[in-house]
């Protein structure tokens, strides 16, 4: 956890230095920094989830046990949402301090959580799938970013509207989009993982 | 006997199952019954334990229809797994715990009443009771297969699945192994093992069983006992392919055929 909330703080300040993101282009620049840092920090987490217990056999010790792979993999995406708020929670406020935005937004929270729900739900399917293939921290982004694009600008825009836009614009229009994502991510990912952790 | 003993403990019919273009199991019949000990021989590849991964629905059939303890692989894996313990070639356990804490957990998953007595029980009869509160990562690999072993009966399965078992225990560990399924299959309970320890597994079986070419061919002790000594090359040593067509066509032969080729005997 302290290296994702550790990459995710450099990450801002590196983009701070680089873009100097001043007071009137707070608006523009703030949001994809912002969710460059959360995506690239949840990353480095979502690549931890199956390793330990793939490189110790517990995986297999565990899915020979009676619970649904649904279960597991819903106690996993649960685990990862968890975790993924825990570092958004802590990277935020500094986020808010260094870009000059207030980070007590309702819409902004609600983009945040449903947004990490998407993205650790997606997560950590791939990361099931990754964790069996060799190159599996270069896999996991490459199989993983394509599928969450479309939840991912869908949060970048919300939160500009949230940082500095219409915010009403962010609820009525991206946030239903970022919901409906989840909603399948939520009934397909389960099904999916069956698959892939049995041969 | 439990109601879940009602039929076969095993029955597998027109099993198939490759791994991309490369077929490892086909058109496999075959049913174990109630109490039996089967032992799988057969030469590196030849599917053992794709076969026993597919029983114990770590892996999923192409087609045909395997049902364990009465329950289907596909469509009731979940009530499968209750009843099934497996030890396979890795101990299927986190290392990062002890050996109590990681029986605890798994005992937990199967919804086990008493479970602290369970688990002081399985770790006295594995004789690891002096080392229940170690982690799993600082036991010698003969300690970690016999942890592993503990929670494979930890649930009371009534079908034991085992891989090679008997890689890397000393000989009192193979004892201690060989009094529990001595145990395991007196009371009705069914054992399915590979291993390429001939000698061993000739020991132990009540049925054995060869796998080649996709193939099952189920034998009794004897026959296959001559046909081992047969393929033995000049210094000694066990060919590579056991025994193929000493059963003839196998596909469909199941422990009753053998039963009745051999004269009722077993």
């Amino acid at each position: 956890m302290v290296s994702a909330v550790v990459f995710g703080f450099l990450v801002v300040i590196i983009f701070n230095f680089a873009l100097n993101v001043t007071a009137h282009l707070v608006t523009q620049l703030a949001p994809g920094i912002l969710w460059v840092a959360f995506a690239f920090a949840g990353t480095l987490a979502m690549n931890r989830t199956f390793v330990r217990e793939k490189e110790q056999g517990g995986l297999e010790g565990l899915l020979l046990t009676p619970v649904s792979r649904d279960a597991i993999f819903l106690g996993k995406a649960l685990v990862s949402f968890l975790f993924m708020l825990i570092v958004e929670a802590a990277l935020l406020p500094v986020f808010a301090a260094i870009l000059g935005f207030s980070a007590f937004s309702f819409t902004l929270i609600l983009t945040i959580v449903l947004a990490t729900l998407g993205f650790a739900t997606v997560g950590t399917l791939f990361s099931a799938i990754a964790v069996q293939t060799r190159s599996r921290e270069i896999m996991l982004p490459v199989l993983f970013f394509p599928i969450i694009l479309p939840v991912i600008i869908g949060a970048v825009e919300a939160s500009s509207q949230a940082i500095g836009g219409d915010a009403n614009v962010g609820i009525s229009k991206w946030l239903p989009l970022i919901g409906v994502f989840d909603a399948l991510f939520l009934v397909i990912c389960p099904w999916v993982f069956s698959f892939v952790v049995e041969e | 006997m439990s109601s879940d003993q009602a039929g076969e403990a095993i029955r597998v019919e027109g099993l198939h199952k490759s791994y991309g273009d490369w077929p490892v199991l086909w058109d496999l019949n075959f049913s174990v019954g109630w109490g039996e000990f089967v032992v799988l021989f057969g030469a590196n590849g030849t599917g053992k334990t794709t076969l026993l991964r597919v029983l114990s629905t770590q892996a999923r059939a192409e087609s045909g229809t395997v049902k364990v303890a009465g329950y289907d692989c596909l469509r009731q894996p979940e009530s499968v797994r209750r009843r099934v313990g497996v030890v396979g070639h890795s101990g299927l356990l986190y290392e990062d715990l002890t050996c109590r804490e990681n029986l605890t957990f798994y005992g937990q998953l199967f919804r086990i009443e008493h479970i602290r007595q369970r688990v002081e029980d399985v770790l006295s009869r594995v004789g690891l009771t002096r080392r229940a509160d170690h982690r799993v990562k600082t036991l010698s690999h003969g300690m970690q297969k016999r942890v592993a072993i503990a929670r494979a009966i930890l649930h009371q399965p009534q079908v034991l699945l085992l891989d090679e078992p008997e890689g890397g225990l000393d000989q009192e560990s193979v004892s201690m192994l060989s009094g529990l399924l001595s145990e395991w299959i007196q009371a009705g309970r069914t054992v399915v093992m590979t291993t390429h320890n001939i000698e061993l597994g000739l020991a132990w079986a009540d049925k054995v069983a060869v796998l080649s070419d996709g193939g099952l061919q189920f034998q009794d002790r004897e026959t296959y006992h001559d046909s081992a000594k047969l393929q033995r090359t000049p210094t000694g040593k066990t060919t590579s392919k056991p025994s193929r067509g000493l059963s003839g066509d196998s596909s469909r032969y199941s422990t009753e055929d053998t039963a009745r080729s051999s004269g009722g005997s077993n």
